[in-house]
């Protein structure tokens, strides 16, 4: 009952939180946040799961309860986790709590409102990595978009309006083809059930019949493809990222950090369970459309961010370019590529977590995140300088940093893969977007924090406050400490990326 | 079972306490005629709406009208029956009604006649509690009658309002017609089979061999008269001028209860009076076709429509026509055999009884409030009653069928249910209708949300009856998620029922 009861306690703080008085809201929701962070840090350390949760592993604190019987097919409230799912819900909780934190300072109206709706986020994204019923996991996975496009549309900038719309319109689109191809293929497979065991085991036991005149292999091909567009929007990768930076650059900095930190990872994620998982077929079949659309957007994400002016969208680009080393390791089909794909979720969720949260310090004391226009920001406030520096070191793959450990994780994958061919050219492109992102931030880093400070503004720009700053030590703790001791998650993940291959790849 | 003991018509108890009620308060009124004790009048109603609906939910959880548990019940030779289908849609009716009911104690606060606009809502809560269990073409037509003529008033009822008047005398002018339409064609079956009784008109059906072609037509006006009182194309056009001319609670009693009391006689006529594959060889066509084209072009038509309104409850109207091409996919697709489809079309009115009457009283809420009609007076609402604005984006959402709402699990049933019985043209209309209608029902919750105020307001008062009603709604639209199997249970038993 672990999972429920982190859901149950983020569901209820956010309800309390919702009509709580405005003043004490933010550290209400904060000290609620700490109840589902502590006990998942407790469930991670406890954890005695093994295997795949989709490929008969045994889960930790799973809990399976019938739910609905509708004609043949079953519902049932179904959620356990496995070495993938967990890292991911530890880092949802850690960052809820952290985002909460950061959000004292630049968060200063409606605020019951906001805090509410940020831990309605939290239940919701746990509900994504833990459920295990497709039935569920999609419930959870749509009602993400509500309450962001509420963070966006009320407490975002100026192109608020617009920014939300277009992420609700994308992503639910994404989402309404993903979900049509899915029943479909569930109509042809003839499980009876929604559970994704029993789904995972129909296709890899022979794939779905044919339905409505289509053959079951043609319906395995649209359906992944479906899958795969519906997810690669949430991800997302070129040429359905233009969402994206929209929606960072009009969201308020706690909202940007969850986007960013966790809500892109839902696509990822549910590539890998998806896709990865119950087509190894068709991953061999799309393995080098999968690998261009890849490097494509590594590189493009990267040079995009290259010529951004706004330093909250460069970062919000290179989440482009980041994503995009995750489908590589995916479709590399190994070992450490699959792993690797998994660690950089948490990685790049922890890293671009600490960037948003640097730049929303600058910005909430400058009031400007135009790079022109911004210079000797070190002097002023050495400490944020500071974690922003370090945040995009950790960006560029700086060893000891976890993302130096994802990246060479998923580049040791890709080189080794047999399942893509040209494996090696795919990924020395893809390698060639650190170039350009090492050249981007230092770029960005050297014109707004050092040089004389000429700034000229009404505010006075002074040096941000603890609780400003406390969340992005706790970040940068942990970056360092995956960055060092790497194997502190990868060998949950590996275990459970394990079985996957075995059905197609190399192990 | 305690039931079983008591005389037969017992079993028509929901729909008698409703009767009760409306008796005790013309009791009321005559004893103390002009009384503007509003708490008494609209507690009574309340306190009725709620006994006829608790011994609803008790029938349907002991099983009365269960096949497996003693089967259905024929009350006054065959007239009524009270099965599984009859109890669901009297919960739908009097839940709807008891909403109302509290919502009408702020709402009708100045108004001069109160006992006799809550008997008249009761009133029509009876016919649409008859409806739910009539069995024979004559009871259909007195329960329908009994359901309209109260809504005529109901619709007039603010005598110095010319939108509430004008309103009135539409739907009373369009209402006489469909009625007299419908009991031509009444007429026109009975010509042909020499039977009212729906069991024995599907019996007869043989005989009316030579007169294919007069049961053909008599069907056709059938169907217009049940597309009448369900506002489904193209018997809709009173639909958006008297939801809009009525007081909103009375819009909200209309679009949900009586809707669903529309629906429950089609459902009822079509299955047990007119078997598909008997019906067909005797008049040459297969009427699942008509609800096939009825359900296509009612949702497109509603939706479409509703996208271009810039006043709220006209647009809440137009949804509303949207969602009577849902339902009808439930008739449509009866021609595959399938009780999912007939079942999920009873879950989502079920559903939208929720969330639909919860749509129309938070208009009612801005109209309370004064805030005036169209999207751009209700901007930035929910600064001043978020609690309310919660609740309006959960109506919202669910009315466009996104989880983790109810609307959601019935508009899915309804998907599948139409892949099912191979109704894929229906299917993807329902997906892209679905579609569509998230741009216009997220505008809603943009405006009261996301936009600015034009205008500064002052404080707004929050109505306890109101408020209480829409909390409920929205409560019970986000329960019914979690709590939606004992629903799929009896809607699909319910269905097997009529099928069976």
């Amino acid at each position: 009952m672990m999972i429920e009861a982190l859901i149950a306690v983020a569901l209820i703080g956010a309800l309390v939180t919702f009509v709580a008085p405005n003043r004490i809201a933010g550290k209400l929701a904060f000290g609620i946040s700490l109840i589902p962070a502590a006990l998942s840090l407790w469930m991670f350390a406890v954890f005695d799961g093994s295997g795949n949760a989709l490929l008969d592993g045994d889960l930790a604190f799973e809990s399976q309860m019938e739910w609905i019987q509708l004609g043949e097919y079953s519902i049932s409230w179904l959620v356990g986790l496995d070495g993938i799912s967990l890292p991911l819900v530890v880092l949802t909780t850690v960052l809820t709590s952290l985002a909460i934190m950061s959000s004292w300072t630049p968060i200063d109206e409606r605020e019951s409102q906001f805090y509410g709706l940020v831990l309605f986020i939290e239940a919701n994204l746990i509900g994504v990595f833990a459920a295990l019923d497709f039935f569920v996991w999609f419930i959870f996975w749509e009602a993400v978009l509500i309450p962001m496009y509420l963070l966006i549309g009320i407490w975002g900038g100026p192109r608020r309006k617009y920014a939300a719309i277009k992420f609700f319109v994308y992503t639910n689109v994404a989402s309404l083809v993903m979900f049509g191809a899915f029943i479909a293929l569930i109509f042809g497979l003839d499980v009876g059930s929604f559970a994704l065991p029993e789904i995972a085991d129909a296709m890899l036991d022979g794939g779905p019949d044919g339905f409505a005149g289509i053959s079951g292999s043609a319906l395995a091909s649209i359906a992944f493809v479906a899958l795969f567009l519906g997810f690669a929007v949430k991800v997302p990768v070129v040429p359905f990222h233009t969402w994206l930076p929209d929606a960072h650059v009009e969201a308020p900095t706690p909202a940007s950090v969850l986007l960013a930190g966790v809500l892109l990872k839902m696509g990822t994620y549910a590539l890998l369970r998806f896709n990865f998982t119950m087509f190894p077929e068709e991953v061999a079949a799309f393995a080098i459309p999968i690998a261009a659309i890849a490097a494509i957007s590594v590189i493009y994400g990267a040079m995009l961010a290259l010529a951004q002016t706004d330093l909250k969208r460069i970062v919000a680009y290179s989440s482009v370019s980041s994503m995009g080393y995750v489908i590589l390791g995916l479709v590399a089909y190994t070992q450490f590529g699959v792993g690797g794909a998994t660690f950089q979720m948490v990685s790049h969720g922890l890293i671009s977590g600490l960037m948003f949260m640097a730049v929303g310090v600058i910005y909430n004391a400058t009031h400007t995140r135009i790079v022109s226009d911004m210079s000797g920001m070190a002097d002023k406030m050495p400490v944020a300088v500071g974690i922003l520096i370090a945040g995009a070191f950790g960006y560029m793959g700086l060893p000891l940093m976890s993302g130096f450990a994802a990246e060479y994780f998923i580049f040791f994958g890709a080189f080794g893969s047999e399942v893509l061919e040209y494996a090696p050219v795919f990924t020395a492109i893809a390698m060639f977007g650190i170039v350009i992102v090492a050249g981007y931030l230092l770029f960005a880093m050297q014109r707004t924090l050092f040089g004389p400070y000429r700034l000229e503004t009404d505010y006075e720009v002074s040096r941000a406050p603890l609780h400003d700053i406390a969340p992005m030590f706790v970040l940068l703790g942990l970056i360092i400490a995956l960055g060092v001791a790497p194997e502190l998650i990868f060998e949950m993940i590996t275990d459970a990326v394990d079985p996957i291959l075995e059905l197609g790849g190399d192990a | 079972m305690v039931a079983f003991e008591l005389p037969q018509w017992t079993a028509l108890a929901p729909a008698l306490l409703l009767a009760l009620t409306a008796l005790v308060l013309f009791v009321f009124d005559s004893i103390n005629p002009r009384s503007t004790n509003r708490p008494v009048v609209a507690g009574i109603a309340t306190v009725g709406s709620l006994a006829s609906l608790a011994v609803a939910v008790w029938f349907i959880v002991v099983g009365v009208g269960d096949p497996d548990r003693g089967g259905v019940i024929d009350v006054f030779g065959g007239q009524f029956v009270v099965d599984q289908m009859a109890l669901f849609f009297m919960v739908v009716v009097s839940v709807v009604t008891a909403l109302v009911a509290v919502a009408s104690y702020d709402y009708m606060r100045d108004h001069a006649y109160q006992a006799e606009y809550y008997s008249l809502i009761v009133l029509a809560a009876t016919g649409m509690a008859t409806m739910s269990a009539a069995n024979s073409l004559v009871t259909i037509f007195i329960a329908l009658e009994l359901a309209s003529l109260p809504s005529y008033a109901l619709v007039a009822i603010l005598k110095n309002n010319r939108g509430s008047v004008e309103a009135g005398l539409k739907y009373f002018l369009i209402g006489a017609l469909s009625s007299a339409i419908m009991v031509y064609g009444i007429s026109l079956i009975y010509g042909a089979t020499g039977h009212l009784q729906l069991e024995a008109i599907a019996d007869n059906l043989d005989a009316a061999e030579e007169f294919g072609g007069i049961l053909g037509l008599g069907i056709l006006m059938l169907i217009g008269g049940f597309a009448f009182k369900t506002a489904s194309v193209p018997f809709h056009f009173w639909a958006p001028e008297a939801y809009e001319g009525a007081p909103a609670p009375v819009s909200a009693f209309l679009s949900s209860a009586s809707k669903a009391a529309g629906f429950v006689i089609a459902f009822r006529v079509f299955t047990e009076a007119f078997p598909l594959a008997e019906t067909t060889a005797v008049i040459g066509v297969d009427w699942t076709l008509a609800f096939i084209i009825l359900a296509v072009v009612t949702m497109t038509v509603g939706n479409f429509a509703a996208a271009t309104q810039e006043n709220v409850k006209r647009m809440l109207a137009y949804s509303s026509v949207g969602h009577a091409g849902y339902a009808l996919i439930g008739l449509a697709g009866l021609g595959a055999g399938s009780e999912l489809v007939l079942g999920a079309a009873m879950m989502h009115l079920l559903v939208y009884g929720f969330m639909n009457t919860g749509a129309f009283l938070f208009v009612a809420l801005a109209e309370y409030w004064g805030v005036g009609r169209t999207f751009e007076d209700y901007n930035g609402l929910s600064v001043q009653a978020p609690i309310a604005c919660v609740a309006l984006a959960i109506f919202m959402f669910s009315l466009a069928g996104i989880p983790p709402f109810g609307g959601f699990w019935s508009k899915y049933f309804l998907f599948v249910g139409a892949l099912e019985a191979g109704l894929f043209i229906v299917a993807a209309a329902l997906v892209v209708n679905s579609a569509l209608s998230l741009y216009y029902y997220s505008r809603l919750v943009k405006a009261v949300w996301i936009e600015e105020p034009v205008l500064e307001r002052e404080s707004l008062a929050q109505p306890t009856g109101l408020y209480a009603a829409i909390v409920v709604a929205a409560v019970m639209t986000v329960v019914l998620l979690p709590g939606f199997g004992p629903v799929v249970d009896v809607a699909i038993d319910a269905a097997a029922t009529m099928l069976g």
